[in-house]
Formats: C-alpha cells, sequence, structure tokens
C-alpha cells in the first residue's frame, strides 16, 4: 500500500506595504505640470496595489487618501502587518530613473526588542537583499537604477526589509528627458516594473 | 479784504515751510558727517591674500548618485572655521554653475557660517577614528589649537534650503557632499550638524533629515 502524501505546507502570506510618502499638509516636492509629490505616489500606490493583487499579492497601504500621516505611524501600519517587503514611494525632478535607498543604519543581529528609532538595523542586511533583487528586476526592465543609502525616519523604525523607491524622469546624460513625471506611459511602465521585481522579490523569499 | 482765518493759516504754513526746510537742511549735513565719518574706515592698506592651496571637494553627481573627487586650488585662510567656509563655498558654486551635475542654486553665500567645536570626551569615543591621512595643508595642530575630534555645525542660508530641489536623492547627495568635503580638508572634523538661518530644521526640503548628526567618515565615499 502506497504510502498517504501529506498535503503540502501552505505558502506563508506574502505580505507587501505601499507607504505613499508625505500627504495631506505635507505636499512633498512639486514636480512638472504643478502636480506635488503627495499625488504622484498615491497614484503609484494605488496603481502599484492593483497590480500586486492581481498577481496575489496581499498589499498594505499607509494611506489611501490625501491625509497627514506621521511617520512613525507609516511604521507602526509596517510592522503591524508583518510584511516581506515595505516601499515607501517618493518623486522627485532630479536624478534619473529609479533610485533604490535602503537605511544608512549599520546592520546589527535582529532581537525581539529593539530601540524604535533604530529598530530597522537588525533587518538592513534583508533590506539590501531586497535592493538588490529590484535592482535586477528592474534593470532587466530596461529602467534606469541609482542604489543608496540614507536617513529616512520612517524606514528606520520599520520591521520588514525595507527601501525608500524615489522615481524620477528618465533621462539620459546630455539628452533631454526621455519620460516625465506626468506621462501616463512612464508611471505605468514604472509600476509594472516594480511589480515585476516584486514578484522577483517573493520567488526569492520562497527559496530555502 | 483777506480774511482773518486765511491770514493765520498762511502764517501756519509759512512757519510750517520753514521749520520742514531746517529738518531737512540737518538731515543732509547729518548724512554728510556719516558719509564722510565712514571715510575713516576705508582700508589704507592693500587686502592680504591668502596663499593658494589645494583643497579636496567630493562633488555630487546626480546622475549615478556617486560622490567624486575634485582638488581646486584655492586661496585658503589659515582660520580653521573661515577656511571650511571657503572650500564649502567653492562646492556649492560648482553646484550652482548651469552645467552642474548636481544642480543647485545659491552658491557660496549660502554658507553663512561654519563653527568648529571640540567633541565632549564622551562623544570622541563614539566618534569615529582619529584620521589616518595627514592635516591638509595649514591645519593648526598645536600651540592651544584643539587637536581631537571636532563638531562641525554649518549654518545654511534660509533661501538656500528654500530653493533646493526636493528629493531623497538630491538632498542626500548635498548633505554627503559637504560633510564628506569637510572631513577631507578638516579630518580632524568627525561629525556635522546643520542650521538653517541659526535655528533647526527638521528637513533639507522635505527629506534629508537635518535634525541628525552626520558621521563625517560615513559620507566619504568608499574605495
Amino acid at each position: 500500500m502506497a504510502a498517504a502524501q501529506a498535503p503540502p505546507a501552505p505558502a506563508a502570506r506574502f505580505v507587501v506595504v505601499l507607504d505613499a510618502a508625505h500627504g495631506g499638509d505635507d505636499p512633498g516636492g512639486r514636480l512638472s505640470g504643478s502636480q506635488t509629490e503627495k499625488a504622484f505616489t498615491l497614484a503609484l500606490s494605488v496603481r502599484l496595489r492593483s497590480l500586486l493583487a492581481a498577481r496575489g499579492i496581499s498589499v498594505v497601504t499607509t494611506r489611501e487618501s490625501d491625509a497627514t500621516i506621521d511617520s512613525n505611524r507609516r511604521a507602526e501600519i509596517a510592522n503591524h502587518a508583518k510584511a516581506q517587503a515595505c516601499l515607501s514611494l517618493h518623486a522627485t525632478e532630479s536624478g534619473s530613473g529609479i533610485h533604490l535607498f535602503a537605511s544608512s543604519l549599520a546592520p546589527a543581529q535582529a532581537v525581539r526588542i529593539s530601540t524604535w528609532k533604530t529598530a530597522q538595523a537588525g533587518w538592513v542586511t534583508r533590506s539590501l537583499s531586497l535592493a538588490g533583487v529590484l535592482n535586477s528586476a528592474l534593470l532587466h526592465a530596461g529602467m534606469t537604477v541609482t542604489l543608496g543609502r540614507t536617513d529616512l525616519p520612517g524606514i528606520d523604525s520599520m520591521t520588514c526589509p525595507a527601501l525608500a523607491v524615489e522615481v524620477a524622469p528618465e533621462s539620459a546624460p546630455g539628452r533631454p528627458v526621455k519620460s516625465a513625471l506626468d506621462d501616463p506611459a512612464y508611471q505605468a511602465r514604472v509600476a509594472t516594473a516594480l511589480a515585476a521585481a516584486l514578484l522577483e522579490w517573493r520567488t526569492e523569499a520562497r527559496q530555502p | 479784504m483777506i480774511p482773518r482765518y486765511q491770514t493765520i493759516l498762511f502764517i501756519v504754513l509759512l512757519a510750517a515751510s520753514a521749520v520742514m526746510g531746517t529738518v531737512l537742511w540737518q538731515l543732509r549735513e547729518r548724512a554728510h558727517q556719516r558719509l564722510l565719518a565712514g571715510e575713516d574706515f576705508a582700508p589704507t592698506s592693500a587686502p592680504q591674500v591668502a596663499p593658494t592651496e589645494q583643497a579636496t571637494l567630493l562633488v555630487a553627481n546626480d546622475a549615478d548618485n556617486s560622490l567624486l573627487e575634485e582638488t581646486q586650488s584655492l586661496p585658503l585662510p589659515q582660520d580653521p572655521g573661515t577656511r571650511a567656509r571657503v572650500v564649502l563655498g567653492k562646492l556649492l558654486d560648482l553646484y550652482a554653475s548651469p552645467d552642474a551635475a548636481h544642480p543647485v542654486a545659491g552658491g557660496a553665500s549660502s554658507i553663512l557660517q561654519v563653527f568648529l567645536l571640540p567633541l565632549p570626551a564622551s562623544d570622541r569615543a563614539a566618534a569615529a577614528p582619529a584620521p589616518a591621512k595627514a592635516a591638509a595643508p595649514g591645519t593648526p595642530s598645536a600651540g592651544g589649537q584643539p587637536t581631537g575630534p571636532e563638531l562641525a555645525v554649518v549654518n545654511l542660508a534660509g533661501k538656500f534650503a528654500a530653493s533646493h530641489p526636493s528629493g531623497l536623492e538630491t538632498e542626500t547627495l548635498t548633505v554627503e557632499s559637504i560633510c564628506a568635503t569637510l572631513h577631507a580638508n578638516l579630518p580632524r572634523v568627525t561629525q556635522v550638524r546643520f542650521l538653517v538661518d541659526g535655528a533647526q530644521r527638521t528637513s533639507l526640503a522635505g527629506h534629508a533629515d537635518l535634525t541628525r548628526t552626520y558621521l563625517a567618515v560615513e559620507a566619504a565615499p568608499h574605495p
């Protein structure tokens, strides 16, 4: 008699937190075409949420409207979600393509109770891995990507692999802007590339 | 016949004109005296020009989010605080040029002051280790001058912060290039803090945190 096969263990729920930066009283930077950074990040968050949900990824957002939310509240939402990726979405008119920023905190051993302002230290190594995977996937999608480290209060308090993703117009040195931030086609391309990159991260995260 | 009230009014107006004329004359005399007094402060000897030295600038590049080392010959004063201000002024002049790889308006006048303060003993252990490389030429090292690690407080002009492009990358690059340039030219500077118009400000233009103390060594590009 053949031994009964054990049913496969259900895959752990894969959760992504999307944090549309700024909002409410804080408009963020002023972008081209009289657009504000807070409006751009909210639109990108909504579009990316739809793309991820369509691919079976659970999404938690820090804001769904033009509301003022401080960096501590954003980190609280992210930490309660116990997410596998937390992206803080930003936009700028400076530079080119996608800028990925991990926390500048020095990596530390993850501990059960950590200091609020440096909670990300235990996750920096995973955040840098996430940056590597997103970098590869975005380059594969034909985007220009720069990597960096920065000190950002919201990110520094998150206990998940966390990155700040800053979207800039796409341009080449010495050439005019190829894709402006107010170009709907460019916005769609960025969202699609980010969704594909997060799917890549899910695949990596599920590998033993 | 001229009415009485018109006569009185005429006399009053005449008197007022005479008083105003006198006051005007006195004000003119005072202004003239002030101008003459100002001449006393006019320089009577040629200003001393600081000797030209090599300064290392860590210049930001938005295209690849990097800091590139660039050497410039500048007349650098001996006083470390003034020296730091001159070097940072040159850095911001590069950013204000039309073909800058990291365009930021403002230029040298955006650096109002740079204060150098010796770090308290309790902070020295936390500060980065003492620099291995030699002090920049002209950097005072002894003779009553502090020789330990120092905190630089950079006071930026409000118009510089107000006109700085908003963005994580651009703001971080500005802050890091200032910190790295300070450390490259004044190796004793291990920590940097920022003020805007003499007061603390939460961020440069919405992103880079200006409330924290930056470690100058961390900002320098690593080989």
